[in-house]
């Protein structure tokens, strides 16, 4: 490999995207240039499917299950789709994975070049701008039936908040206040989020709401998976806040599903009782 | 037509390489030493904009001496070439000496075939897991590579900040002692630097992913002042 040298005129400055394309490996040529031509119903696509994210007084919370399915399949168990981005925000993806993966690869070094190359990080609307133009670029794939619709959360150093975006397929980004979802899974787990969300909640029962959303999401659409007691496979949850982008401990996660399901449990007692009384 | 005078090519390579070193002498010096938890990169610049260090990759920095205009564009380069490796086989398999190499290789194509040489040193410094996996590679303006143990300087100035080095005891030296070996080696005996004077960075051993971290002008303080025991 080596040293990748320009003129003043021709320099790629600090986009990593740009640098790619520059050195003729653009990341969105082959794939949007392979589904010219072809639907979606000839191929059996990889997807990934609920995540959501959810501001907090201080932070934000973000979430993701770990199934990835095929057709009718189960594909994968123990996908990831919830990453850094940064030290400051993280993003979640929703869609086909293989391109997923790929953007979230290619969005990390965007923003790890961006912040070498110039010496301070890009701000959090830059960086959700990125994203934006990713999700763009990948449009005539998503017409042919490989979508891919991210989240994006961070923490906005500048004015002191976490903050979130959505995105559809078009590159669309739409800043929201109080939580987004994405994927098959989303609506359910949205109507457990915003019914969920009375009064101000702290990181902790943040994190609860998600995963009890997840939890609902799951039990209710067949692409999005629930806790797997059996094999020790929990969603992903992580926390931004002004200590910067933080896994939450899988420990953590699994007392958390437990109460969940404890809740549950009672639910369906106190029911029983009413309907014998 | 006017024939043009005949010049010995060792006269050539003579007058370039003053060129250069005159450039280089007229900026200030770098140095980087190796330490416990891993290996500190310290040069006397009052400015705290136009940085002489920075961060390559995971545990890959880089150090220039000379003209600013021209090491920013060999950092650059620099960044791009592990960026591209990288993302094109994986994190782990980008390293120091084919970076090193690949600047070798830049200088002295310049050196040799273009009007005129860079007026840079630069430094390539990679942290290991261990202290035998580190590597110092002191590349001249001439494409000349020198692989240092235990200790680097470059720029005008490096001959003498070196024999300071070298008289130093490196053997167990913490993050505040090889800072404070660092800022005394730049200065020499007749001044003291203060953390406004210098840019510090650290290649952090025991830290996974980016080891790079820049010292803001308070710890470089609290290093100086600790007392050296």
């Amino acid at each position: 490999m080596t040293l990748p040298l320009f003129s003043t005129t021709d320099d790629p400055g600090p986009s990593f995207t740009n640098l790619l394309t520059k050195l003729g490996m653009d990341p969105g040529h082959a794939i949007n240039n392979a589904v010219a031509g072809i639907s979606s119903s000839q191929l059996q696509i990889t997807h990934g499917t609920t995540v959501v994210a959810c501001r907090y007084d201080s932070g934000v919370v973000i979430a993701g299950d770990r199934r990835a399915t095929s057709g009718n399949l189960i594909a994968h168990r123990t996908m990831e789709k919830v990453f850094p981005a940064d030290k400051w925000s993280g993003v979640a993806i929703a869609g086909a994975a293989g391109p997923a993966l790929e953007m979230v690869k290619i969005f990390q070094l965007q923003l790890e070049h961006y912040e070498k190359v110039e010496g301070h990080s890009l701000s959090i609307e830059g960086k959700a701008n990125q994203l934006s133009q990713m999700v763009r670029n990948h449009l005539p794939a998503a017409m042919q039936g490989m979508a891919v619709v991210p989240l994006f959360a961070g923490w906005d150093q500048r004015r002191n908040r976490g903050r979130l975006f959505a995105y559809d397929v078009t590159g669309g980004r739409y800043e929201e206040d109080e939580y987004v979802a994405s994927g098959s899974g989303s609506l359910h787990a949205k109507t457990v989020i915003k019914l969920g969300r009375g009064g101000r909640l702290d990181q902790g029962q943040t994190v609860q709401l998600l995963i009890k959303a997840l939890f609902t999401a799951a039990d209710e659409d067949s692409a999005t998976g629930g806790p797997d007691t059996m094999r020790g496979i929990y969603p992903i949850v992580a926390t931004i806040s002004s200590d910067g982008y933080q896994r939450v401990d899988e420990e953590e996660i699994r007392e958390r599903f437990e109460l969940v399901m404890t809740e549950l449990v009672a639910g369906q007692g106190t029911d029983d009782e009413e309907m014998t009384a | 037509m006017s024939m043009p005078f005949y010049v010995a090519p060792e006269q050539v390579m003579k007058d370039r390489a003053d060129y250069a070193q005159k450039g280089i002498a007229r900026g200030r010096s770098l140095v980087a030493v190796e330490f416990a938890d891993g290996i500190l990169t310290c040069a006397e610049n009052p400015s705290r904009n136009l940085r002489k260090i920075s961060e390559i990759y995971d545990r890959i920095a880089f150090g220039g001496v000379g003209k600013y205009n021209e090491y920013d564009q060999l950092r650059m380069a620099g960044i791009r070439h592990a960026d591209m490796k990288g993302f094109t086989y994986s994190r782990d398999d980008v390293d120091s000496q084919a970076l090193a190499n690949q600047y070798a290789q830049m200088l002295g194509q310049i050196f040799t075939h273009e009007m005129k040489p860079l007026e840079v040193e630069i430094l390539v410094v990679a942290v290991g897991f261990e202290p035998s996996g580190d590597r110092l590679f002191h590349i001249r303006y001439d494409g000349s590579v020198t692989d240092e143990e235990g200790f680097v300087a470059l720029g005008g100035e490096a001959d003498a900040i070196r024999e300071r080095l070298a008289e130093a005891d490196l053997g167990s030296l913490d993050l505040a002692g090889a800072l404070r070996l660092a800022a005394t080696s730049l200065a020499g005996p007749d001044r003291q630097l203060t953390a406004d004077e210098l840019e510090v960075a650290v290649l952090d051993r025991l830290h996974t992913g980016r080891c790079f971290r820049r010292l803001d002008n308070d710890a470089v303080d609290d290093a100086l002042s600790s007392s050296s025991s």
